[in-house]
């Protein structure tokens, strides 16, 4: 399906984008760090990137591809593993720097034969001298061609070499290649970048003091995956411009992937564009998960399988049970009208998306701020709880509630500013009204304010006249008086007004965020297959192996294969007999009682004419099959062989401690 | 008074070159006297050793090109094959005899001597000593066997006058193979005092300012620096660094280039900022010269040491900590720690607090995966399904160097894997 390519496509855009902007600040400064190399010191970035190994890749290649377009056409790329020695290493950075060479002046095929013939030699020096003959060549190249590169590289851009994955690294090549470029700095301009994904103490712990000394190291920390991890929900989820929606329970299962196991967004991303795959190949109404644009043109070209398909959905059953008689009849038996309903339908359920959007965002404002949290810090744990049921039946939004309503002013009116900011922005048409109400709130709380100040002025007041009077009974008076106006004064004015805007706000909520499923038609674009997506992002080599073995009818689907209860039938694979049978023993297992055991199974079917044979001696072809299925264990890495007792082998699974 | 006297150079030369060479004038004496006249031969190899930024490599390289001795000058490290070391060499002599250049090609010793010959040959070097100067010779030690050896001993193997020096940070004794070879001449180059260190370092003070002024502002330094960095390199690299502040009172007015005494006051807590910063490189010199443009604290600049903190998924913690406990504690507490019902703990008290002092001197043991699991299992509260995401996590650790697998040979069998964080880490992950 197009649609979902398109999305994978703005999907990446986003991250690239993304990317680009947190490293955008990182380009101002090598600028300005190889105008001033003094000394003997190469200027370093130390990019500290976290943990999520995952998605390194894809950032260094868009920090890459940005050092390219805008500073310097030499960034060479370097792994560790590409790296063992300091010969890999350099020979690994010529070849980079000179191929990059060859995309700048493709056509000058001279050039690469004496790229060939360097190649021979890969040392500093050579590097060097092709370093000089580029920015050599391209000088006077300048005025002819190459107006608008030039003017983005300056006259001897630097030669940026990034080492991706620092902690691998090992010490030697890391210091002698430093060693060595610090002593051709001034002819050579290198920067290097060091991807660092643990702390910046790694540094200290590879290089000793005489090395990092030649180093100029500045660090930049790169956003945190969880952040990057909400802002990509922001724009993904919480938008109404991707119809795809994702239900409550795929949500929770990938975010607590990535909370629990990798922190990868690339993984995040990947197991989204599973759930999309998935939905548009098991849902058949996905066609009509598109925008709303094209929701008319698809809704008329539906055919009569398709109305069907609609019919049959339990949230348009529940629909049309409302309905009246007459219309429930033409529902269910008019294709034209049904159509026209459906499209109705699907344009409630977009407006509802875009309400539900900005409320919630409204809602989050108010409960972000609230101490401990009762729905959650990020707004994703608040969609989470919104999506699931009736926000307002919990307890937690009872609790915050309740903290709501002992908010103080400043706090309040700046979260109501908030509101009206979101508010504006969004692009429903039902929002006019809300704005105007809570614009309603502000001016009633500016005018609290001014209110305020005069009653200050009041007490003041009362109080100049109190230290006037020095009558005990009348001071007594006066003071009882003072403190119940106060209370009953500002109990009224301004709690009451707190009150109203909370109780508002509640409204707004009981509103706009109705849970999905209750929807008409959710189906067609949330998608909710939890367990499906779990036993396809959730690997369990462990499980899926013992079920192979213990139960082979789950895999093979042989119907003779279908084992009763807790008994080992000799219609299974060998191995499967010889898995259940190592089950019953301990952590050394004796091999004879083992082939003894396989031969009693396998031979209960034919126990009758078998009989005289076995009673002694195993059959060969038996010990064959036996011996083919441990060796086929072993393989499997169940058992090996023991050290201790020759005819014994070790188990190595569970039970074995 | 010249020191330097030696018949065979000018005394102009050797004049200057004492002013070039300050506090080591005995060394370059001794150095002149053995290599005697041009024509003669000198020592075949001579062996220079002393401590980081003694000068060696300085000394020698001033000697040679103020007296305009034909000499070779390469770094060890730089060239880190035998090979590649070699076609060095070879090329630099082509440059330095003037031949136009052809491509080298040299592979063994055997080569190495004949084209040696070849390059000599071919010039007008003949009647001069030509000098091959080996920095960093250490690494020498790592190259194929018959390299030391055959440099040793060079003018012999090529018949030629060629004096070749080793200059290297350690004694001659962790050099000698064990098979025996030509013992060169050593020499030790002994480390600066501090004075010499003050006279070196005032040498080279900047045009504008008197050359007392700049004497008294590196004492001031030396003083503060002295105890933790003798190193000439890097206390170069602070004076310039430091210099700016030092001059700013003079510079707006307040005090002249004669008040030492309000200098003093004025940077002398400022170094020892610089001592805790700039030094161990916590924060780079750049932007330590943008704090001090600024004139803003360095608390804001946090130091790489600062941001020690790892954010790591939530499993990965766990299994951080579970490995932790399984390297640090023995096999035999894990049924009393882990297990629910474990029975009395019998009074071991006097043992444990043994046990606990000598496991974190002993260092981390290694575990099996087995084990790392079933503590994980024991410490995380709620269920955890042995996914393939939990076994990439455990990887993923290891490339991160917070785990390291130890044995490699039986990856299948039942890895093992030690932890290598540290107390503190553990700490900080575990709150």
């Amino acid at each position: 399906q197009q649609i979902q390519e398109n999305l994978n496509k703005q999907l990446l855009d986003n991250l690239v984008r993304f990317l680009s902007r947190s490293h955008s600040d990182f380009q101002e400064k090598t600028t300005k760090w190889t105008c001033k190399m003094k000394f003997r010191e190469i200027p370093t970035a130390a990019l500290v990137l976290g943990v999520n190994v995952t998605d390194h890749d894809l950032t260094f290649r868009g920090l890459s591809d940005v050092l390219q377009d805008n500073i310097t056409p030499y960034v060479a790329l370097l792994e560790a593993k590409d790296c063992p020695g300091i010969k890999n290493l350099m020979q690994k950075l010529m070849g980079q720097l000179m191929n990059c060479d060859i995309e700048v002046d493709s056509m000058e095929d001279e050039d690469c034969v004496q790229v060939s013939q360097n190649r021979i030699r890969c040392s500093m020096p050579s590097l060097i001298s092709w370093y000089e003959s580029v920015t050599k060549k391209t000088d006077p190249e300048t005025p002819s061609k190459k107006r608008n590169s030039s003017s983005r590289h300056w006259q001897s851009p630097p030669v940026v070499v990034v080492f991706k994955d620092m902690e691998s690294f090992t010490t030697k090549v890391l210091q002698d290649f430093i060693v060595i470029s610090s002593q051709h700095i001034h002819e050579l301009p290198l920067v290097l970048v060091f991807g660092i994904a643990t702390s910046p103490m790694i540094i200290h712990r590879l290089l000793p003091h005489s090395v990092s000394s030649l180093l100029c190291i500045e660090l930049f920390q790169s956003i945190s995956c969880k952040e990057h991890l909400s802002t990509i929900i922001d724009k993904l989820l919480l938008t109404s411009q991707f119809p795809f929606k994702l239900g409550e329970k795929v949500l929770q299962v990938l975010t607590n992937i990535f909370l629990y196991h990798d922190f990868s967004v690339q993984n995040f991303v990947k197991g989204f564009q599973l759930c999309i795959v998935e939905h548009f190949y098991s849902q058949p109404l996905s066609v009509l998960c598109c925008h709303l644009v094209d929701v008319k043109k698809r809704v008329y070209s539906l055919s009569h399988d398709q109305c069907e398909n609609i019919r049959r959905l339990p949230s348009f059953r529940r629909y049309v049970e409302k309905q009246e008689s007459g219309k429930q009849i033409e529902l269910l038996t008019n294709d034209s009208f049904l159509k026209e309903e459906t499209e109705k339908l699907l344009e409630d359920l977009h407006a509802y998306h875009e309400n539900y959007v900005s409320i919630l965002r409204c809602l989050h404002v108010f409960t972000s701020s609230l101490p401990k949290y009762p729905l959650g810090k990020q707004i994703r744990e608040l969609h989470c709880a919104c999506l699931e049921n009736r926000v307002w039946e919990t307890e937690e939004y009872e609790s915050s509630l309740q903290l709501a309503r002992m908010l103080n002013k400043t706090d309040l009116v700046t979260m109501l500013q908030q509101c009206v900011e979101i508010l504006m922005s969004s692009s429903g048409k039902e929002f006019d009204k809300t704005v105007e109400k809570v614009k309603e709130f502000l001016t009633q709380f500016q005018n609290l304010e001014a209110e305020a100040s005069q009653e200050r002025d009041v007490s003041v007041s009362s109080q100049k006249e109190l230290q006037k009077k020095t009558d005990l009974y009348h001071l007594q008076k006066t003071l009882l008086e003072l403190k119940e106006s106060r209370r009953s004064k500002k109990l009224t004015k301004f709690e009451m007004l707190r009150f109203e805007v909370v109780d508002y706000i509640d409204r707004l909520v009981r509103k706009y965020l109705v849970p999905a499923d209750n929807r008409t038609l959710h189906e067609i674009v949330y998608f909710n297959a939890a367990t499906v997506l779990r036993g396809h992002l959730n690997a369990a080599p462990r499980t899926a192996l013992h079920t192979a073995l213990n139960n082979p009818h789950w895999y093979l689907k042989n119907q003779d294969l279908k084992c009763d209860g807790g008994g080992i039938s000799n219609k299974a694979p060998d191995i499967c007999i010889v898995y259940k049978l190592h089950l019953e023993c301990g952590r050394l297992i004796n091999l004879v009682d083992w082939l003894e055991a396989f031969s009693t199974v396998v031979m209960a079917a034919e126990e009758p004419n078998a009989d005289a044979a076995s009673s002694d001696q195993v059959d060969d072809i038996i010990h064959a099959r036996f011996i083919r299925a441990v060796s086929e264990l072993e393989l499997l890495g169940f058992i090996k062989p023991s050290k201790q007792k020759t005819d014994h082998v070790a188990r190595l699974t569970w039970g074995g401690c | 008074m010249p020191n330097l006297e030696h018949p065979a150079y000018p005394a102009a030369d050797l004049l200057h070159l004492e002013s070039l060479v300050p506090c080591r004038e005995s060394q370059v004496s001794t150095l002149l006297s053995i290599f005697g006249e041009r024509q003669q031969f000198s020592f075949p190899s001579i062996f220079i050793y002393g401590h980081t930024s003694s000068g060696k490599t300085y000394v020698m390289q001033t000697l040679l090109t103020t007296l305009q001795l034909p000499h070779v000058f390469v770094n060890c490290v730089e060239y880190f094959t035998s090979r590649l070391l070699l076609e060095e060499i070879l090329i630099q002599l082509q440059s330095c005899s003037g031949t136009e250049q052809t491509s080298v090609h040299c592979d063994t010793l055997n080569d190495f001597v004949r084209l040696f010959k070849q390059a000599l040959a071919s010039q007008e070097l003949q009647d001069q000593t030509l000098y091959i100067v080996l920095d960093r010779a250490e690494q020498l030690r790592e190259m194929e066997a018959n390299i030391l050896p055959a440099f040793l001993r060079l003018q012999e193997l090529t018949d030629r006058n060629v004096t070749v020096v080793l200059l290297s940070e350690i004694v001659w004794e962790l050099f000698r193979p064990s098979s025996g070879c030509f013992e060169p001449f050593t020499m030790y180059f002994p480390d600066y005092s501090i004075g010499h260190l003050q006279k070196i370092l005032s040498q080279n003070h900047p045009p504008e300012y008197s050359a007392d002024f700049y004497s008294a502002y590196i004492n001031i330094l030396l003083g503060v620096f002295y105890m933790v960095c003798r190193d000439l390199k890097e206390l170069r690299h602070l004076a310039a660094l430091n210099f700016a502040k030092y001059c700013e009172p003079v510079v707006r007015g307040e005090a002249n280039e004669r008040d030492t005494r309000k200098l003093w006051k004025n940077i002398e807590p400022h170094l020892k900022k610089a001592m805790q910063t700039v030094y161990l490189r916590e924060i780079s010199s750049s932007q330590w010269e943008r704090l001090q443009h600024d004139g803003g604290e360095p608390g804001q600049l946090k130091g790489l040491s600062a941001h020690t903190h790892v954010e790591l998924p939530y499993y990965s913690k766990f299994l951080l900590i579970a490995a932790y406990l399984a390297s640090y504690n023995p096999v035999r507490t894990d049924k009393r720690f882990f297990l629910k019902h474990h029975g009395k703990i019998r009074k071991t008290n006097f043992m444990k607090k043994h046990e606990k002092t000598s496991n974190h001197l002993l260092g981390p043991k290694p575990f099996p995966l087995d084990r790392l699991l079933a503590i994980l299992y024991s410490i995380v509260d709620n269920r955890v399904a042995p996914t393939a995401n939990i076994f990439s996590q455990i990887t993923s650790l290891v490339t991160l160097q917070l785990l390291s697998m130890v044995g490699q040979n039986d990856q299948l069998d039942g890895p093992r894997y030690k932890c290598t964080v540290s107390l503190d880490f553990i700490r900080a992950i575990a709150r």
